[in-house]
This record gives structure tokens, C-alpha cells and sequence, in this order.
């Protein structure tokens, strides 16, 4: 059930082959949505679900597309699954789905979607794409998770909305860094995170 | 498969069939969420008419049991300032976008009695933004003329920029004690820049910097909408000054 390719579709996207930190895809949305950590998990959540959905629809019908117009089945179907998901989030999360607004949409043209679609699940099958779609999609979310953490507690001194940084600091003079809040700072984050990453595999270094 | 994939009829067919399926399947997820969005979606119009009476709710629970508290009255009045309709939700079911734009427009109020029995009247606005709608509930006293309190929405304003006329809590709460009414005349509250006032001698309060056309369509938004009220303000100050004069007589 799980062979050494199976494995690899999951695990690599995890660290060796991340889709935030080596490949630099969906960056955008890295930036967007990672104010506080609630959005930025359910984002990651969201991207999880269309990522596997899609790659299996698209693995399962991939002997029928037709090549011309592949690009747009593709778009096709994910749009379709972001649609549902934005529909969901309406009706069962309606503050978050306020905040995330357009991003959900956006999804759409995650550049880490269409990849895996062509690159992935155009010529493999089902069960192998579904991994890489988890694979990805969970890639994808640690990034976000770690940098909202960073951004949130700095930012605004608490985790998931819950105060953390405890009042005798702030008594004691320390601010939140409104920096933090702000969209460059979610670039240096993940700057930081590409940083130790590459050093600790020397594999993935530039000469 | 025989068929030749990259036909042209192939594709034709291939596309028309995935367009039907995807968008039966999306008919069917709309439908099936509808209620539930709906609910939502009036508990949020709830959650922002209690925001311009300075009542906060944490859940959606709460949110309709502190409307169901505050808000005891839901009518719509006519431009001479009469109660023209005062069915259940009349007022809450109006559709503001339809509505500035009807010929025989309704003007819809909330009659909120806060815990000291005061009463405030929250009337909904609606405008243009730079970039969408924006729209927002005005809590005015039952003097008629003050400003109780103030919430904006909006669509799609700029994050940081426009879109502070909801985040940023110091603008709604920077419309209130100001007036809408100077020497008997109408002279509704304006955004201006930071240093102008307004020519007419208006009460103004300070434009969010970097949103100068949001900040000005809440301005216009307010004018536009406020207007229609003005026979509605004046009844209520007429109410305000005699209770005041028959409150003076039974002192004396």
C-alpha cells in the first residue's frame, strides 16, 4: 500500500523539497494570511483539502484530458473545490471566512496547486497523488503555522487570541512590535526560515 | 479509447460535459448551504447594529439575545417623520443596496432601549467606497440631533487603508457626540481632512490618511442617507423639548 514512492510523494514536499521554502511557491498567500495563527491554520487546512481532492479528481481522470485544454480542466476543477470550500467557511466559520476574504479564492491561482497538478498528478496515479496532495498541502501549512506563531506572538503578544506574553512584561516596558503585523515582516519571517532550513541541508545550498 | 483525444469535437464534448457536472455540483453545495449562510449572515447585520449602541457580544448566541434585549423597535417611517410600518423585522429585512436606489424608498429604523431606558435610533447607511460598497448603522440619541454611537463595513477596502473605517475603532467612536443639526438646520457631520473644516459650519471629524476617497464616501454615504431622516429628527427634537417644557411645569 505504501511504497517507497508513496512515501516519498509524502514526505518529501515536508523538508527536502517543501513547496514554501525550496521551491518559493505560494509566497502570496504566505505574506496575506499570516497576521494571527487562526486564519493561517484554517488557510492551510483549506489548501490541504483542494490540494488532495484535486489531485486525485485530476490523477483519476488524467487518461481522458485532452492536452489542449488540460490547463484549463485543471482550473476547472480546483476552482470548483475552492468555490465549495468558500462556501463551507460561510456557513460554518463566517468570522474567519471574513478575514480570509479573498484569499480562499485565491487559492485558485496558488502557484503550488497548478504544479502538483501538472507535475504530479498528470502522470501518476490516484493513491500516490493523494499523498503528494497531503504532502504539499502540509508543507505548505507548517510554514504558515510557524510564521503566524512568530507574527502573532511578537505582534500582538498572544497565540490563537489567548494572551501569552503575561502583563508584568508590558508593565515593565516591553511593546508589541507592530512591525510584526505588517506584510514585509512575513517576508523576512520566511527569509529567516529558508535561512536555517538551507543550513541545515547542505544539499539544497547554491555554489 | 479510439477516439482521437485531440479532436476537436472530443474537446468540445469534454468541456461542455465537465462545465455541466462542476456546475451542477456547485448549484447543489449553494442550495444545500443557503439557511446556514443566510443565518450568518443576519446575525452579523445583528452583531453590527448592537456595535453602534456600544453593546459587544462574543458568540452568536449572544448576539441575538442582547438584539432581542436592546433593539425593541423595528419600523419604517415616511419622510414626513411618521411611523409608516411597525410589522416584526420590517425594518431588518430591508436591502439597503436595492433600497437607495428604489423610487419609493423605505427608511427603515432600530429603536434600541439601553439598560437605562434611554432610547437611541440606529439608522442604517449605505455607499461607495473606493473599491465597493461600505455601509454602516448610526446610533443617534432621542435628542434627535447627537450622535449616540457609529459602526462601518465594508466589502473590499484596502486592508490597512480603507478598510480602517471597521478596524480601526477610533474612527466610528470619533463620529460620536457630534452633532447633526446647527441652528435648526440640517448640516450633516462631514470627514474631512486633517486642518479643513467643512464650509458650512458642520461638525467634521478626522479623515483616515491614505483613504481619501473611502474616507469621503463614508462622508457622502452619511449625507445621502441622513437626509431622508431630516422630518424624523426634527419630531424627535419637537418630543425632546416638550417633555422638557411639561417636566419644567410639573416642577414648578
Amino acid at each position: 500500500m505504501i511504497s517507497k514512492k508513496s512515501k516519498e510523494a509524502f514526505f518529501n514536499p515536508l523538508s527536502k523539497d517543501n513547496p514554501v521554502l525550496v521551491q518559493i511557491l505560494g509566497i502570496c498567500s504566505t505574506l496575506a494570511v499570516t497576521a494571527s495563527l487562526e486564519p493561517a491554520i484554517v488557510m492551510g487546512i483549506s489548501v490541504i483539502v483542494v490540494m488532495a481532492l484535486s489531485n486525485v479528481i485530476i490523477s483519476l481522470i488524467r487518461n481522458t484530458i485532452p492536452t489542449t485544454i488540460r490547463i484549463i480542466v485543471q482550473l476547472v476543477v480546483v476552482a470548483a473545490l475552492v468555490i465549495c470550500v468558500q462556501q463551507f467557511l460561510v456557513a460554518y466559520d463566517y468570522d474567519v471566512s471574513k478575514q480570509l476574504s479573498v484569499f480562499i479564492g485565491l487559492i485558485i491561482t496558488n502557484c503550488i496547486l497548478m504544479g502538483r497538478l501538472e507535475a504530479f498528478a498528470l502522470n501518476n496515479g490516484p493513491w500516490p497523488s493523494f499523498l503528494d496532495g497531503i504532502g504539499n498541502g502540509l508543507g505548505y501549512t507548517i510554514i504558515l503555522v510557524i510564521v503566524a506563531a512568530v507574527r502573532e506572538l511578537f505582534g500582538s503578544g498572544s497565540l490563537l487570541g489567548f494572551q501569552v506574553i503575561p502583563q508584568w512584561c508590558y508593565d515593565h516596558g516591553y511593546e508589541n512590535n507592530g512591525l510584526m503585523i505588517l506584510p514585509p515582516m512575513a517576508l523576512i519571517t520566511v527569509a529567516c526560515i529558508i535561512w536555517v532550513h538551507r543550513a541545515r541541508n547542505p544539499e539544497l545550498m547554491d555554489n | 479509447m479510439t477516439m482521437n483525444k485531440n479532436s476537436n469535437s472530443y474537446q468540445i464534448l469534454y468541456a461542455a460535459i465537465m462545465v455541466l457536472l462542476v456546475g451542477t455540483v456547485l448549484a447543489f453545495v449553494y442550495m444545500a448551504l443557503k439557511p446556514k449562510q443566510d443565518e450568518n449572515i443576519a446575525n452579523d447585520k445583528r452583531r453590527q447594529i448592537l456595535s453602534a449602541i456600544h453593546v459587544a457580544a462574543a458568540n452568536d448566541g449572544e448576539v441575538k439575545t442582547a438584539y432581542e434585549k436592546y433593539i425593541t423597535g423595528d419600523l419604517l417611517v415616511d419622510v414626513e417623520g411618521n411611523v409608516a410600518d411597525s410589522a416584526q423585522n420590517v425594518a431588518f429585512d430591508v436591502d439597503m443596496k436595492n433600497n437607495i436606489k428604489a423610487t419609493d424608498r423605505k427608511l427603515p429604523v432600530f429603536v434600541a432601549t439601553l439598560d437605562d431606558g434611554t432610547k437611541k435610533y440606529v439608522i442604517p447607511v449605505y455607499g461607495a467606497g473606493l473599491w465597493g460598497p461600505i455601509w454602516g448603522y448610526v446610533a443617534v440619541n432621542d435628542d434627535g440631533k447627537t450622535i449616540y454611537g457609529a459602526n462601518f463595513s465594508h466589502a473590499s477596502e484596502t486592508p490597512g487603508l480603507g478598510a480602517r473605517i471597521t478596524d480601526d475603532p477610533a474612527f466610528p467612536a470619533s463620529f460620536e457626540g457630534k452633532t447633526l443639526f446647527k441652528d435648526g438646520e440640517f448640516r450633516c457631520v462631514e470627514v474631512m481632512k486633517r486642518g479643513q473644516k467643512p464650509t458650512n459650519d458642520a461638525d467634521y471629524v478626522d479623515a483616515l490618511s491614505g483613504a481619501t476617497i473611502t474616507s469621503r464616501g463614508v462622508s457622502v454615504m452619511m449625507e445621502q442617507c441622513l437626509t431622508h431622516y431630516i422630518a424624523f429628527f426634527k419630531k424627535l427634537q419637537s418630543e425632546t423639548l416638550n417633555k422638557d417644557t411639561s417636566h419644567d411645569i410639573e416642577e414648578k
